[in-house]
């Protein structure tokens, strides 16, 4: 239940009554839908943000990501130098 | 973004990696405490790619699934005496003695499936001459959201109250640590649990049971990269918290919100279908919000339940990690999701029904 679906922040929207919980248009490729911005204050249009239930709970930072994706780049790397040591056996 | 932690070269070199991290000879077994985690691995066929010797297991990750009976008899009961009970489409057809909220559904009953507790607030403004109850049940990564709504007070119409089922993830960790027969080597903590709580909800693991944990996200990449973090540990003899979830996750994770659930609930303890009571695991709305809490407002309360699981059942077991689904008699033969006689083949957090529906352990035998 704990399911977290990454979201473009398309607007951020004010208001009264029910809106006096900052909210926002998110999207999800192209679907669009209501969500809470209320425990994301520093979060703008343009930022990916991790919805739950209707609530963003997180801001995507872009940066970690590629760090942890560059890290993944990296194995290769080690996994290409101990493949010299170390010949694959023959399929 | 998402696409680039699903791409086929990166789980390639990262079972390669795990392949040459892996101890030989040795079976090493992990630990995640999360129905999404379990989709992942399941839905990507992670075990199927990586050696036998690396054992997966879920734990206690599905909130449906360790709601105590006594808890959802509670929500039954609110729906027969007319109130609109909202909750989420996984609670409806959790089987239990008191029925469950399907069957009070078709004898009459105002049951509203909901999305999101914004989606309960609604249906109170719409109706106000009814009573509306929000049954809320989940972990920390779902009490956030009921504490956004109880923390705007100025918000709530008089109609609308809660029936709470909320839990916390780690001491249900703790407990399952102090079992003893588990025999895992390290936990993947709960990405999005993290969310709140911080990586460092998770700090008391490596420090005072001397059990590694990563955060992981939930793409097949991110469960690889966690398990490849494990076995690192593992080679180099450390024990540590690491964090590979960190595009998400804070060390001290979502400050707004942890003000909110602290402003609004107590711990205690509380009951664990199919696991028994768990000290400090359970909120409950404090004495100011009482007029909120749907226990109060209506007087209701039922005892725990003495049997919390139908005869023959493992639930228990596949919620500790002791057992795959396929190692229970019932699974597939008299438990399937269209006929679920155990909580864990109900919902879509639940080990059996993910196993059930994405074909998980096809080709594994019953280990």
């Amino acid at each position: 239940m704990c399911l977290g679906v990454p979201c473009k922040v398309i607007s951020i929207e004010g208001g009264e009554g029910l809106d006096a919980l900052r909210m926002g248009t998110v999207s999800m490729g192209g679907i669009r839908q209501q969500a809470c911005l209320a425990y994301v204050p520093e979060v703008q249009v343009g930022d990916y943000v991790i919805i739950h239930v209707g609530f963003a709970i997180s801001r995507l930072d872009p940066a970690e990501a590629e760090e942890t994706l560059a890290l993944i780049q990296d194995l290769s790397a080690q996994i290409a130098d101990s493949q010299e040591e170390q010949p694959p056996h023959a399929p | 973004m998402n696409v680039e932690f699903r791409d086929p070269d990166a789980t390639q070199k990262l079972v390669a990696a795990i392949e040459r991290a892996l101890p030989d000879g040795q079976t090493v077994k992990i630990m995640h405490v999360c129905g999404s985690h379990e989709r992942t691995v399941s839905r990507w066929g992670l075990r199927s790619l990586l050696p036998e010797r690396l054992e997966i297991f879920a734990g206690p990750g599905c909130p449906v699934c360790v709601c105590p009976v006594h808890e959802v008899g509670e929500a039954i009961a609110l729906a027969e005496r007319g109130v609109i009970l909202a909750t989420y489409g996984d609670m409806l057809r959790l089987p239990t003695p008191y029925g469950s909220l399907a069957e009070a559904k078709s004898a009459g009953g105002d049951v509203r499936i909901i999305y999101s507790p914004l989606d309960a607030l609604k249906l109170a403004v719409q109706n106000p001459a009814r009573e509306v109850v929000f049954f809320s049940v989940g972990f920390e990564t779902t009490v956030a959201p009921t504490a956004a709504l109880l923390a705007s007070t100025a918000l709530l119409p008089d109609n609308f109250s809660i029936l709470t089922s909320h839990r916390l993830t780690s001491p249900a960790m703790e407990l399952l640590l102090g079992i003893g027969d588990i025999h895992i080597e390290g936990f993947i903590a709960p990405g999005h649990v993290s969310v709140i709580m911080g990586s460092e909800e998770w700090r008391i693991f490596p420090e005072a049971y001397r059990m590694p944990v990563v955060v992981a996200g939930f793409e097949p990449v991110d469960i690889l990269l966690a398990l490849l973090m494990l076995l690192e540990q593992r080679q180099q003899g450390a024990v540590r918290l690491e964090n590979e979830y960190n595009r998400v996750v804070q060390p001290h994770g979502n400050s707004v919100a942890q003000a909110a659930i602290w402003q609004l609930f107590d711990v205690q303890a509380s009951w664990w279908r199919g696991i028994g009571r768990i000290p400090h695991s359970g909120l409950v709305l404090k004495a100011d919000y009482a007029r909120y809490d749907a226990r109060e407002r209506f007087g209701i309360r039922l005892e725990p339940a003495e049997e919390e699981l139908p005869p023959g059942c493992s639930c228990h077991l596949v919620m500790l990690g002791k057992i795959h689904p396929p190692a229970c008699p019932l699974y597939d033969r008299k438990c399937t999701p269209t006929t679920p006689y155990g909580p864990c083949m109900v919902s879509q957090e639940g080990t059996c029904f993910i196993w059930h529906s994405m074909g998980e352990g096809m080709n594994l035998d019953d280990r």
